[in-house]
Parts: structure tokens; C-alpha cells; sequence
């Protein structure tokens, strides 16, 4: 009974992405004709000539994902580590304002960055999404690092400074390895919220025509017809998610029991 | 001059500051700006106009009541059909758990616009109309893994032990669950809620979407007076959403100290 509700409610959540899994091996132009099996969707996604906007999209948000996953991981490991070893007053502080950018609503965050960016006269595009994208991600970082901080035995670094180490060296060879586990959390949430985004990127990408997939999807919505096109894209990105989520998983079962032998 | 530089950065709390630096810029700032522009005419001079316009414009009032109203059925929706998903989730064998909340929290990873949009084709599959049933089903689809994951993780924690001692005490089964359970996960329900409402409430792209843009919410009306170049209304606007959002952490942090506990994260 129990197990039944919880198959039902998945059912359920899981129906319109099998939709669009089974309508990805179809010709037709709309969503539920079915108009015989076909791959045809598959290879022109791969042929690249139908829908060359869409493949640059993709490109686009991929660069933007990369970029701003590796300078928020960057950016908020160092802050960490400051932060850690601040006051508690300023420490407090500094773990508000780091808050906001995760609790804010999306839209709001989008349309504070359109005001900071038109107000100064910056023309909108790539940068300013990338610079946008790394305002909401580097708050997970400094989440995701903290931890491993706290875990840390403090006179390590101080032993390395003895010994004679420059703070740089200390770093590389001290702190860095302790907190690499949760520098690699924080870097696969940020590419992944990244990937995601939507609201704040539709305030900050300007006009000039740069798409991602979030605004090519939006604006191909609004059109009326999503192109066909978009349903082979989806499926083979829930898969491979599907498939990257199952091997982290699995990865971290494997390391839980390794410690335990 | 480089000996300084390095000295400055022996003091691992400087190491702050860069970010400290980049959040004044890109957070404190952006939102100075909003209640900047909220106060101010196109020209920059003081004003109390774009509130007033806000409060004279019964559209834009009736807009921000129907979101809100929509916001909370949305999420006390979430909250009936996902309360007891979490705790079946969080009773059942430790093994086929984990695999499931994962299911659950799968359809979180897929791009929110492609959901909803194989949302609106389930529902054209299905004959279902598309109008405010269709609204607030597909913001359930959208925003269930939300409300299930924290309260799972609160569960999760519990101290069976609890339980038992209710148990012992005489409690029969609805005793235990009203008196133990219930209030040993609210903090998991309180930031369920949070993580609900907020989205739900300041949607924009979605309701379009899922209404055939028959239905405006409130999101709508801001995106689009800030992409018709009214800056100083749109901004207004903005600040009020800001304040609700900003009544709503409130209210969760008060109703329960604990409550990054039951956080997504």
C-alpha cells in the first residue's frame, strides 16, 4: 500500500519526461502525433544543419557553466578559508550576505544584476551572464567548503608556516588537499545550477542575440512550437544525468564501505 | 612592495576579502539599486509614485493576491502529497530508500522549462485543459521533490527512540504521529514550504507556459515591466516581492532556529 503511493506519485512525476522520451523517436512536428519509429529527430540533432541555434545554445551554456563552476570554486574556496578565520561578528556578517543570493527568488537576483549593469552603462552578454551566474553559485562553494574547514586539524597550516613554508606552499600542500572534497561538491553544484538557469540569465544576457538553452527553449516556447528537435536534446540530457547521478552514487557507497574495511 | 603583498596575505582572514569585494559589488549593491529605482522617477528624483501606482492599479493588486493564493494551494498541495512520500521514504528498507529519494530528486536536475513543457504536452496528451488546474498541477510537478527531500531528511534524523517511548507511554498510533513525529519534522516542513512557496510565488516563465499565457502572476507583471523599459515601476514592484520573500525566511528561522537541518544542501 504504502510502496504503491510512492510508485504512483513517481508515475506521475516521471510521465511527461517519458513523453518526451517515447515522442523523441518520432518525425512529427507536434508533441503526441505519432507518426511511426523513426531516429530521424537523432540525426539531424547530430547533422548540426537544421538547428544551428540550437547547438550553439548548447555550446554557449556549456562555456558559461564551465567558466563560472571554475572561478565560483576558485572564488569561494579562497573566501572560505578568510572567512573561517575571521571574528564571529564579521564572520556572521559576511555568512549573511552569502545567504541572500541562495534565498532570494531568482527573478529578483536577475533584475538586481539588469539595474547594476544597466546603471553602469555595461552592454550585456556573455561576461555579464557568466559574472551573474558566478553571484548565485559561489554561495554553494563557500557551503560546500565550510564543512571540511571546521573538520581540520588548525595546526597543521601553522606547523607548515614553521617549518618554513610560504602561505602559498601551505596552502597547496595543506589546506588544499583537505578541502579538495568539498571543492569538487561545490564546483559540480554550481555547473549544474548553472546549466539550469533560467530567470537570471533572461535579465542579463542582453539582446545581441546570444542564446543559451534555457532562453532558446523560452523563446522557442513563446513562438508556440517547440522545434522537434528539442525532445531528442532532452531525453539524451536526462539520461546522461540520470547516468552521471547513478556512478556518483555508487562512487560514494564504494568509498563509505572502503572506510569501513 | 611584494613583501607587503605577501605579508597582507599571511593573514589567512584577508583572504576574505576578495569576496567581500565581489559581494558588496554583485549582491549588496544590485540590491541597493532596486530600492534606489523603486523610490525614484525616470529622472531620479524622489518619489512615492510607483507605489502609489501599484496600489491605484487594481490589475497589479489583483495579479499579486492570485499569486500568493496560488503560491500557497500550490504548496500546501505539495505538503499533502509529499509528507507522506517522505515518510514512507524514510521508513522503508535502507537499500531501495536511497535508490528512491534519488528518483525523487531526479526530475530536479532536468532543466525546469523543458519540464514544464513535457508537462504541457502530458496534459495536451491527456485532453486536460490548460488553465489554472494545469497551473498549479504542473507547479506541484515542478516544485514535489522540493517539499519531499527536506522533510525526508528531517525524518531521516529522527531519534526512532522517541517514537518507541511515545509508544510505551500509551499513545496510539495517531497520538504518536500528532504529538512526536509531526513536531520532530516540522523543521524539515517549514523549509519544505520555504522552498516551495518562494519559487512558485515569483514564477514567471512557467504560467505562461502552462496557461497558454491566459494567466498572468505576478512574476509576469514585473519581467514585463522591466522588459518594456519601466525600470522604476518594475523595480517597485521588485522590492515588494523582495519584502514578501523577505517575510518568509523570516518566518521559517523564527518558527524554528534548526531549520538549515532539513536544507536541500
Amino acid at each position: 500500500m504504502a510502496k504503491a503511493y510512492l510508485w504512483l506519485l513517481l508515475v506521475l512525476l516521471y510521465a511527461p519526461i517519458l513523453i518526451i522520451m517515447i515522442f523523441s523517436f518520432t518525425e512529427a512536428k507536434v508533441l503526441g502525433n505519432w507518426t511511426g519509429f523513426s531516429t530521424k529527430l537523432y540525426s539531424s540533432l547530430f547533422a548540426g544543419n537544421v538547428q544551428h541555434s540550437l547547438i550553439s545554445a548548447l555550446w554557449n551554456t556549456f562555456a558559461i557553466a564551465m567558466l563560472a563552476a571554475t572561478i565560483s570554486t576558485l572564488l569561494g574556496s579562497i573566501a572560505a578559508i578568510g572567512i573561517f578565520n575571521l571574528r564571529s561578528g564579521a564572520r556572521q556578517t559576511i555568512n549573511f550576505v552569502n545567504a541572500i543570493p541562495m534565498m532570494n527568488a531568482d527573478i529578483i537576483t536577475g533584475i538586481s544584476l539588469f539595474l547594476l549593469f544597466v546603471s553602469f552603462g555595461i552592454s550585456q552578454g556573455f561576461t555579464t551572464v557568466v559574472l551573474a551566474h558566478i553571484t548565485f553559485c559561489t554561495p554553494y562553494v563557500v557551503l560546500s567548503v565550510m564543512p571540511r574547514l571546521k573538520k581540520m586539524n588548525q595546526n597543521v597550516y601553522e606547523a607548515a608556516l614553521d617549518l618554513g613554508a610560504t602561505p602559498f606552499q601551505a596552502l597547496h600542500k595543506v589546506i588544499f588537499p583537505e578541502i579538495r572534497p568539498g571543492m569538487i561538491s561545490g564546483f559540480i553544484l554550481a555547473f549544474t545550477l548553472s546549466i539550469d538557469d533560467f530567470a537570471v540569465t533572461i535579465f542579463t544576457i542582453g539582446n545581441e542575440g546570444l542564446e543559451t538553452l534555457s532562453t532558446f527553449i523560452y523563446a522557442d516556447a513563446r513562438k508556440g512550437g517547440l522545434t522537434p528537435e528539442l525532445r531528442p536534446l532532452s531525453t539524451i540530457i536526462f539520461v546522461t544525468v540520470l547516468v552521471l547521478l547513478i556512478v556518483i552514487n555508487k562512487r560514494a557507497e564504494k568509498q563509505k564501505t572502503d572506510k569501513i574495511r | 612592495m611584494i613583501n607587503k603583498f605577501s605579508a597582507f596575505f599571511m593573514r589567512r582572514k584577508n583572504w576574505a576579502i576578495p569576496y567581500v569585494v565581489f559581494l558588496a559589488i554583485f549582491v549588496v549593491m544590485p540590491l541597493l539599486l532596486i530600492v534606489f529605482y523603486a523610490f525614484t522617477d525616470a529622472e531620479g528624483t524622489l518619489t512615492m509614485a510607483n507605489f502609489r501606482k501599484f496600489m491605484l492599479h487594481p490589475e497589479a493588486i489583483n495579479t499579486f493576491v492570485y499569486s500568493i493564493g496560488i503560491a500557497i494551494i500550490t504548496t500546501l498541495t505539495c505538503l499533502v502529497l509529499g509528507y507522506p512520500a517522505a515518510y514512507i521514504l524514510s521508513h522503508s528498507h535502507f537499500n531501495t530508500s536511497r535508490t528512491m529519494v534519488m528518483l525523487f530528486i531526479l526530475p530536479m536536475w532536468v532543466n525546469i522549462l523543458i519540464r514544464t513543457l513535457a508537462t504541457v504536452a502530458l496534459f495536451d496528451f491527456l485532453n486536460f485543459p490548460l488553465g489554472e488546474g494545469a497551473l498549479i498541477f504542473g507547479m506541484v510537478y515542478n516544485f514535489l521533490p522540493f517539499m519531499i527531500y527536506p522533510i525526508y531528511n528531517t525524518l531521516q534524523k529522527m531519534d526512532p527512540s522517541l517514537v518507541e517511548a511515545a509508544q510505551d507511554l500509551g499513545a496510539n498510533p495517531f497520538q504518536v504521529f500528532v504529538k512526536t513525529i509531526f513536531p520532530l519534522s516540522m523543521p524539515g516542513v517549514t523549509s519544505g514550504i520555504v522552498m516551495v512557496f518562494m519559487p512558485t510565488v515569483s514564477t514567471f516563465a512557467i504560467a505562461e507556459l502552462l496557461t497558454m499565457n491566459n494567466i498572468k502572476l505576478f512574476g509576469t507583471t514585473v519581467q514585463e515591466n522591466i522588459n518594456n523599459g519601466m525600470w522604476n515601476y518594475g523595480a517597485a514592484l521588485s522590492l515588494i516581492m523582495l519584502i514578501l520573500i523577505g517575510v518568509t525566511v523570516l518566518f521559517s528561522n523564527e518558527s524554528d532556529g534548526a531549520s538549515n537541518e532539513g536544507g536541500v544542501i
